[in-house]
């Protein structure tokens, strides 16, 4: 088992070493109290996340632990680098899948994997993106077992979200513990939203005017990131749109203002593929707006991320992510995959059935800590219910090993004790360049021994540190 | 900004006014009732209440008879009229969500600590000790919130739409009041300057907390025409419907001078100004007070209606 403060070994790390003089000094009731007064703060400023189907959670903080995390500067270059390639190698893919289709005629990737994968949008096909850039706001989730490894655990290329927590985590922090920021040289996260508008303006299409006008585009209140939407939109000055506030005309999309239409020339948009225009997509969804993906292929407006990046974080696609890498890039990848099995394939499903007991199967589009067996901490009937799903539709799933993740000290009703935790960087891909801020959103999951980090079952949240030099 | 926006703001306002109006009436609804009957008469305060917050035919709907109990319920806490003060405070936070980023974050700490603090009083307080804090809590709320709206917010259209809400409302909500009482306001009613309808119109000037002002403006018994005339024309009362015209046709004004068009909305608040401005309260009060509150609510409720045609649709 690593911890990330005490290795494997139990020495502390450089990295860790004022940190651990510093728990090792203030008082447990101190910690404690910080820790009541973030939540205060937290509820005051309403940062809160819906559970879908549980109406007494309709606004729920989710648990902020106040240890930081902390990784060194070395170790964030090795994560920047292998970020940016595989960030890069998702763009060239879904560029080619939507194009020539050069990867699926060299057969490294399945063609049914694409065609039939209900997340493909053949709307997209041959239609031209700005700086063929598709991913323009990636979330991509990342472990490590040892000191050496980072793991990629999954791509998020849809509409990640979690970073209105990185930036509330680390201001918090700054109010109550500035007595250990003044020990260590953390590099800044605030520049973020910054990034952010940068990287929507350099993909504004052609016809727009030279400030170009970019909205973000939200679900609405009852949306589990709703405050995320509404924090994201007011940091970058930009308009939080619902559908019902946007029109089109003559393939232009407008939005309503106080003082007649507006003309919009870029849509971040937190909202679904399927729900973005009831036209093309669900005719029942009323969130979206008629018209606009007519306006999206005429090229009169950008949407980041582009419509069907789905294709590229599917976690049957996943496992051919080291592939994907080197056919687009001619590079070893630099961050490692964990080992999948690919249900679809018979001789991998009987691998897979045999060692259930010993293996992660997760559904190809499940999310949130859904739709997932982890088969060390399952019981018999759990188990067996999901080698029934396995055989009736295996190519609904992939299995992994259980990895052993790392641990981070964190605040727990027995003191400070080991939990598990994962780290989600965000990636911005402009016309210019690609931006990765120093950190990202570390979840942990605060039950002992529990691997799932997901806010939804019980995950917290901790302040990443990237150390500067 | 956008019309959404603008729409939220208005109507954030609007509800927040409103649980105070309501607040104010249960208020004074308590203190005529624990007067003795001979001092008040034998007519049901509690339904004039309902009356007065404008819900009379949704509360008999679900209630049969008007009681403290049942009003009580209705008007604080019941979750199915949607103009509980609960359900203003609900709403109200809807739609500050919605708008987050317009509001100062005074104003939102406003509202959302309202919010929180609402939960804890459950389904209602258990003694009048108890709701008459309620009470207090929901007015003083709603001054924060004005407060924080006015010391805190840019001087831009998101002020001015939610100021037109607080008025709009108001107007609406001072005019009920009148409507509800007119008929003691008549000199045919009961004898002039009886105990009885001393303690009435002193209950009308409180619930728009306006018992002193009255007697520093007339400095005068309680006499109904005057406290017509406080109510409706005075524009140095606050929430004299003079007063809320005054307000709404600067907001207005600001608005079409920073978008640089006017527009039905403008005209119809300076129309409604001008009425006011040219009436006097002897000529309107003995034979058509009644008929001029009416046509007042009706050219209120247009107003409303040209602003959300105009802006926030």
């Amino acid at each position: 088992m690593f911890d990330e403060m005490r290795g494997s070994e139990g020495v502390v790390r450089p990295a860790y070493a004022e940190l651990s003089h510093w728990l090792g000094e203030v008082p447990p009731d101190v910690l404690d109290f910080r820790r009541r007064e973030a939540e205060l703060f937290f509820r005051r400023i309403g940062i809160t996340f819906a559970v879908y189907g549980d109406p007494e959670a309709q606004e729920r903080l989710i648990p902020f632990d106040v240890i930081p995390r902390i990784l060194s500067a070395a170790e964030w270059v090795i994560l920047q680098r292998g970020l940016e390639q595989r960030v890069k190698a998702i763009n060239a893919y879904l560029k080619d899948i939507y194009g020539r289709r050069e990867i699926l005629k060299a057969q490294i990737v399945p063609e049914d994997l694409v065609f039939q994968n209900p997340v493909f949008r053949p709307e997209m096909n041959g239609q031209k993106v700005p700086h063929d850039i598709y991913v323009h706001v990636a979330g991509i989730d990342i472990v490590r077992v040892d000191a050496e490894n980072f793991y990629v655990l999954e791509d998020n290329a849809r509409t990640p979200s979690g970073v209105s927590y990185m930036l509330e985590n680390r201001e918090i922090m700054l109010r109550l513990f500035p007595e250990l920021f003044s020990r260590y040289r953390v590099a800044p996260v605030e520049n973020y939203p910054d990034e952010l508008l940068a990287t929507l303006q350099s993909i504004a299409p052609p016809t727009a005017s030279a400030e170009p006008t970019v909205v973000l585009l939200t679900p609405g209140v009852y949306n589990s990131a709703y405050y995320e939407h509404s924090f994201l939109a007011d940091k970058l000055g930009v308009e939080l749109v619902e559908g019902r506030d946007l029109t089109v005309k003559d393939d232009v999309v407008h939005m309503r203002t106080t003082e007649g239409f507006k003309r919009v020339d870029v849509i971040y948009r937190r909202i679904d593929d399927d729900f973005l225009d009831p036209l093309v997509f669900r005719p029942d969804s009323a969130l979206g707006v008629p018209g606009l993906m007519s306006a999206y292929q005429a090229g009169n407006v950008t949407l980041a991320n582009a419509v069907g990046t789905g294709i590229a974080d599917d976690k049957a696609v996943y496992s051919y992510m080291p592939e994907i890498v080197r056919f687009y890039l001619g590079e070893e990848p630099l961050l490692k995959n964990v080992p999948t099995w690919r249900c679809r394939d018979s001789e991998h499903l009987s691998y897979v059935l045999d060692h259930i007991e010993d293996l992660v199967v997760k559904e190809v589009h499940g999310s949130g800590g859904y739709g997932m067996l982890i088969g060390p901490k399952a019981d018999k009937a759990t188990v067996a219910a999901f080698r029934a799903k396995l055989k009736s539709d295996p190519k609904n799933f992939i299995a992994q090993p259980t990895l052993a993740l790392s641990t981070c000290p964190t605040c727990v009703e027995e003191g400070i004790a080991p939990r598990h935790v994962d780290l989600r960087p965000f990636v911005l891909s402009g016309r210019d360049r690609v931006r990765i801020v120093p950190g990202g959103l570390t979840r942990v999951a605060l039950k002992k021994g529990s691997l799932v980090v997901n806010s939804s079952q019980g995950g917290g949240t901790k302040d990443t540190w990237v150390l500067d030099g | 900004m956008l019309s959404r926006t603008a729409d939220n703001l208005y109507w954030l306002a609007r509800y927040v006014e409103r649980a105070e109006y309501l607040a104010r009436i249960l208020d004074t609804t308590y203190r005529l009732t624990a007067l003795p009957l001979a001092y008040v008469g034998a007519s049901n305060e509690w339904e004039s209440a309902v009356a007065t917050a404008g819900c009379a035919s949704a509360f008999f709907a679900a209630h049969s008879e008007a009681n403290e109990e049942t009003v009580t319920e209705f008007l604080a806490f019941s979750t199915s009229n949607p103009s509980s003060i609960r359900n203003c405070f609900e709403t109200a936070r809807v739609n500050a969500r919605a708008v987050r980023t317009a509001l100062t974050i005074e104003m939102w700490d406003t509202i959302n600590s309202a919010w929180l603090e609402l939960k804890k009083w459950g389904n209602g307080p258990r003694s009048r000790e108890e709701f008459a804090r309620f009470l207090r809590w929901v007015q003083e709320s709603s001054l924060r919130f004005d407060g924080s709206a006015y010391r805190t917010m840019l001087r831009n259209d998101a002020y001015w739409f939610s100021r037109l809400g607080v008025f709009i409302e108001r107007a609406d909500n001072t005019a009920r009041i009148l409507d509800v009482k007119y008929h003691l306001l008549l000199p045919a009613h009961e004898k002039v300057g009886g105990p009885l309808d001393y303690f009435q119109w002193a209950a009308i000037l409180r619930s728009v907390s306006a018992l002193t002002s009255y007697h520093w403006v007339y400095r005068e018994n309680v006499k109904p025409w005057l406290v017509a005339d406080l109510l409706m024309l005075r524009d140095e009362m606050p929430r004299s419907l003079a007063s809320c015209y005054e307000n709404l046709v600067q907001n207005l004004d600001r608005i079409a001078h920073a978008y640089g068009r006017q527009g039905p909305a403008q005209r119809q608040a300076r129309a409604v100004r001008a009425r006011l401005q040219n009436s006097r309260i002897a000529e309107i009060f003995p034979t058509g007070l009644h008929e001029f509150i009416d046509d007042f609510v009706e050219d209120n409720n247009r107003l409303g209606t040209a602003i959300a045609q105009q802006y926030l649709l």
